[in-house]
């Protein structure tokens, strides 16, 4: 039954169902897709050749129908993430001719439409590849990594209750907009799927950024630099050689500056450390 | 049975404060002693989860994405209510209060609606401290705008990302409490079923979604915040793993689930393009304020917007609601958006559509204002449609967003079923018969972050529990049935998807329990949803297994449910003769088609008490008092 013919490819192909649609408005586009059984699995491209769909489908549409396809002849679907389908949860993650999140500019895949394809385009689908984001099937990886980094200082230490009115420090506009353009990122990790060396800079940059424009945020700015690139490297992510593939990516278009502020913060907080080991423990 | 809410008396101003004087304790170093079980972790979930943790409690928080920072509360665009009147424009807690209870249209409790507006401030000064990045004005403070339903603008908003970054604030307090071992994550894990040992909720079943492994944890309390179950209409502008499972589960274990029928339609959304479709796409109620909505005065008027002159153009929220006009609620928008199409006067495909217009707000403001109020909107929008809204008027059309109904709960947000809490969207309790834009926020985070913190504790304090482990044969029985039961789904090997049940209950629920219900269509519902569901369970098709990831099971499981409770919200529906804020039947409406409100016999709340598969639900009800906003017709003429 299920995914007898995953290893089969090309000659396997599923004849497209009958369209009720006006045909002038249909497409096609052939389409070749990882597939991995599980973690433990190798893994390996499938063909799907003649997939018909309309233009004003997202992406995500039109591997939804070759779903439900699948399933009409007994295989199993092809596992991707998806959640919100806005652009704005970061949970899918779709690498689409070797690009993550595919050719448009600003937009994740959940938002590309089939109209951004040619008709008769052969599309290749991979999972983000990464070493710290291992695929656990298919298309479905494992993102942990980011969540744990966030836990070692992505925040602001504030507990419930007892905080200061709103209005009650002013927070020059430029300054509020510069943190929203950081906290913008979806935490999809499109960055570090891009980068050669596999690193999470944009992403610890976009929340350092984030935190560090604000007042609130400034007290922790060096304690938290420090300790989420020091997570960032003990999770495997590669470190920067400035290929600013992660920029080009980056759906929230998430600028590469923000690396610069990130190391900015991390280096002041080593040397404060140093000062401090020289100090003889820093009153510890 | 009569239910009682708990609620206090006397003064409405006081009610909470006193209610908080009179809880009971548990002692700073005794709180570590009690394990509370959070499922769900947006905006309530994620608030809850952090905030109890800070208190000390052992805190176990599940959610089914692979992270928290990716719950639905994400998707919310426009932005959170809050009565700073930092605009001076004559804002109060009592007004924040009076709007609520009347945008519900006289279904909600007053008490819990003025704790909301109470809290809805110290939210602000809250998520300010996290670090959210609220719009500014160029003097550095906090920047608002107006929302549907409302006279005066107290709407906190974070561009188009309003919940992104309240949920982001939310996250990063959780996985602040996740560093310090606090609180432990437990992401991909599908609660599967609630524990009731002795008939105390103590625990639940989930699912790890990437092994299939099945298991049990135990608590000596459970919180529910997994919010609405819009996706029983297959179509809607929740994300696509919005489900009803968590709350429909504790309904079958005795949590009352009250007034399901209460479902919003949103007015603006990007109409439907065709079969495919997957999901729809709000556009925020925000814009609203700058765009104007309009259709052409004939009817099958295909002329290209631009060619159609301004006399001939009906603006028809203006016309009709003067005083409201483009910030009509969201009820009467979307009847009026429909009206009009059923008119025959609708614009694009199929004539199911409406124009936002936003010509004269650029001529008024400039391109540079309304991209900078509207950019990643009007961006989003193109993005779909491949229509440039600088241009040309976007096309709107309603579609199903929120749902007031949920599961029933008192003052302290418990359930009957006492040790199950509910937060946010999954419970029933502050919006009545119609939610206005930005409380939805403003509800999840007062619940988690100011309301169960204190409550928790109270029944902690007030009620003596022995310990529980999963070793109780309760927690066998419960996860030996969740088994069972996945793997009945995985051997039916029938011919049909998953998806096209759904698309075939959706489509049912949209056009005779959508935003017109009448007898009839409701009798016709009650009667196909049972034969929907038994095909389903012959002829489905689950491929793979249960001990796998597998996106085919966990779709299957989340269908079989909604093919329960639809009936249950066709029921409600049925049952309740008026028209009131969400909740329109035709019988019961004036001769120019405003809602008729029947208070005689319906101010109360309708909280079904499951009674076994084939019998029918039992109603209990819960009286309405208005004490403080008197009952009055809703008019926003
Ligand atoms: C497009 C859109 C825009 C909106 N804009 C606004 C706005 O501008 N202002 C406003 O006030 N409101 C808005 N709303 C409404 C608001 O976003 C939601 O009502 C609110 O965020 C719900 O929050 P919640 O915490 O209750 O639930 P959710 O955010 O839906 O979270 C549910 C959580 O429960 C988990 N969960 C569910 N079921 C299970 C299960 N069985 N097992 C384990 N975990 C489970 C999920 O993983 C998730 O973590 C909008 C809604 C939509 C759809
Ligand atoms: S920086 Fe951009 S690409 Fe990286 S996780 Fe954030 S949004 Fe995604
Ligand atoms: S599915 Fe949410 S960003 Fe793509």
């Amino acid at each position: 039954m299920s995914g007898h013919d995953h290893g089969h490819g090309h000659g396997h192909a599923p004849n497209p169902a009958p369209s009720h649609a006006p045909s002038h408005a249909m497409m096609r586009v052939n389409l070749h897709i990882w597939r991995q059984k599980d973690a433990h699995d190798d893994g390996r491209m499938v063909a799907y050749p003649n997939v018909e769909c309309s233009p004003d489908m997202s992406f995500l549409e039109m591997l939804d129908v070759l779903n439900e396809r699948l399933q009409e002849k007994g295989e199993e679907p092809i596992a991707f993430d998806s959640d919100c389908r806005e652009g704005v949860c970061g949970m899918c993650s779709l690498t689409v001719n070797g690009t993550p999140h595919g050719p448009r500019k600003g937009t994740t895949v959940c938002q590309l439409h089939m109209r951004s394809f040619r008709d008769g385009e052969e599309i290749f689908i991979e999972p983000w590849r990464a070493k710290a984001f291992p695929v656990q099937k298919d298309l479905v990886v494992d993102r942990g990594a980011f969540d744990r980094i966030i836990a070692a200082g992505g925040f602001v230490s504030v507990r419930t209750g007892g905080c200061p009115d709103g209005n009650a420090i002013p927070v020059p506009k430029e300054e509020a907009d510069q943190a929203m353009d950081a906290a913008s990122c979806i935490g999809c990790g499109a960055c570090v799927a891009a980068c050669p060396n596999a690193a999470a800079m944009l992403f610890v940059g976009a929340k350092v950024s984030h935190l560090r424009h604000l007042p609130q945020g400034q007290a922790e700015q060096k304690r938290r630099a420090q300790a989420m690139v020091d997570t960032m490297d003990a999770e495997g992510f590669g470190n920067c050689s400035n290929y600013f593939e992660c920029e080009a990516v980056c759906p929230k278009e998430i600028p590469v500056k923000v690396i610069a502020e990130l190391n900015r913060d991390y280096l002041s907080a080593s040397l404060t450390r140093e000062e401090r080991k020289a100090d003889g423990g820093g009153g510890g | 049975m009569i239910l009682d809410g708990k609620c206090p008396t006397g003064p409405i101003e006081t009610r909470w404060e006193r209610c908080k004087a009179e809880l009971k304790l548990v002692n700073p170093a005794n709180k570590r002693k009690y394990k509370v079980i959070v499922v769900g972790t947006g905006l309530a979930g994620a608030s809850a989860a952090a905030t109890l943790a800070e208190l000390g409690y052992q805190v176990d928080a599940f959610c089914f994405q692979d992270s928290p920072r990716r719950a639905h509360s994400i998707a919310a665009q426009g932005g959170i209510n809050a009565a700073k009147n930092y605009q001076n424009d004559g804002d109060s807690v009592w007004r924040l209060f009076y709007d609520t209870v009347k945008g519900g249209d006289f279904r909600a409790r007053e008490s819990n609606v003025h704790r909301l507006a109470e809290c809805s401030r110290n939210i602000i000064d809250q998520c300010v401290a996290q670090g959210v990045p609220f719009a500014r004005e160029y003097g550095g403070l906090l920047d608002n705008r107006s929302f549907g339903g409302a006279q005066v603008s107290r709407t906190f908003y974070a561009r188009g990302q309003t919940g992104q970054q309240l949920l982001i604030g939310a996250y990063q307090a959780l996985a602040r409490m996740i560093g310090l071992r606090k609180v432990t994550m437990f992401p991909r894990t599908e609660m599967l079923d609630v524990v009731v040992v002795n008939g105390v909720a103590r625990g639940i079943v989930v699912r790890d979604l990437i092994s299939g492994k099945v298991s049990t944890h135990a608590a000596d309390a459970v919180v529910l915040a997994t919010g609405g179950y819009g996706n029983v209409f297959f179509l809607s502008t929740n994300a696509k793993g919005c489900n009803v499972t968590a709350t429909w589960r504790a309904h079958k274990k005795g949590a009352f689930f009250a007034n399901p029928c209460y479902t919003q339609i949103h007015p603006t959304c990007i109409p439907v393009s065709g079969d495919h479709q997957s999901k729809l796409t709000l556009m925020s109620e925000s814009l609203r304020n700058d765009g104007r909505i309009w259709v052409p005065k004939t009817k099958g008027d295909a002329r290209s917007p631009d060619q159609i002159p301004e006399d001939e153009r009906d603006y028809y929220l203006e016309r009709r609601y003067p005083s409201y006009g483009n910030l009509a609620p969201r009820d009467i928008s979307s009847r009026s958006a429909k009206y009009a199409c059923d008119e025959g006067r609708g614009v694009g495909p199929g004539g199911l559509g409406v124009y936002l217009d936003f010509a004269d707000a650029i001529k008024r403001l400039g391109e540079a204002t309304i991209r900078e109020r509207y950019g990643n909107l009007f961006d989003m929008y193109e993005r779909i449609t491949g229509e440039n809204p600088y241009q040309v008027p976007m096309r709107i059309y309603p579609a199903v967003h929120y749902t007031m109904g949920g599961l029933w709960v008192d003052y302290h947000l418990m359930s009957n079923l006492p040790g199950l809490f509910v937060l946010g969207e999954a419970n029933f309790s502050d919006h009545g018969a119609n939610r206005l834009g930005a409380s939805a926020l403003m509800q999840g985070l007062a619940d988690g972050y100011f309301v169960i913190p204190y409550t928790i504790g109270h029944f902690f304090a007030s009620t003596k529990q022995e310990k529980v482990t999963t070793d109780h044969p309760e927690f066998k029985k419960a996860e030996a049935e969740v088994t069972a039961r996945m793997n009945r789904l995985l051997s039916i090997n029938g011919k049909r998807t998953v998806d096209s049940f759904h698309k075939e209950l959706g489509k049912l629920m949209w056009d005779k329990v959508g935003m017109a219900r009448d007898r009839a269509g409701l009798q016709e519902t009650l009667q196909k949803i049972p034969a929907i569901r038994e095909e389903f369970w012959k002829n489905v098709f689950v491929p793979g297994s249960g001990e796998a990831l597998n996106q085919a099971l966990e779709k299957a499981g989340r269908v079989a449910d909604f093919l329960e409770f639809a009936e249950l919200l066709a029921a409600d529906a049925l049952h309740r003769e008026e028209s009131c804020g969400g909740h329109f039947r035709t019988e019961y409406q004036t001769e120019d088609g405003e809602a008729v409100r029947n208070d005689q016999e319906f101010c109360y709340v309708g909280a079904w008490e499951w009674k076994g598969d084939g019998k029918a639900a039992e109603l209990h009800k819960e009286p309405l008092k208005y004490e403080f906003v008197h009952l009055a017709t809703r008019s926003y003429k």
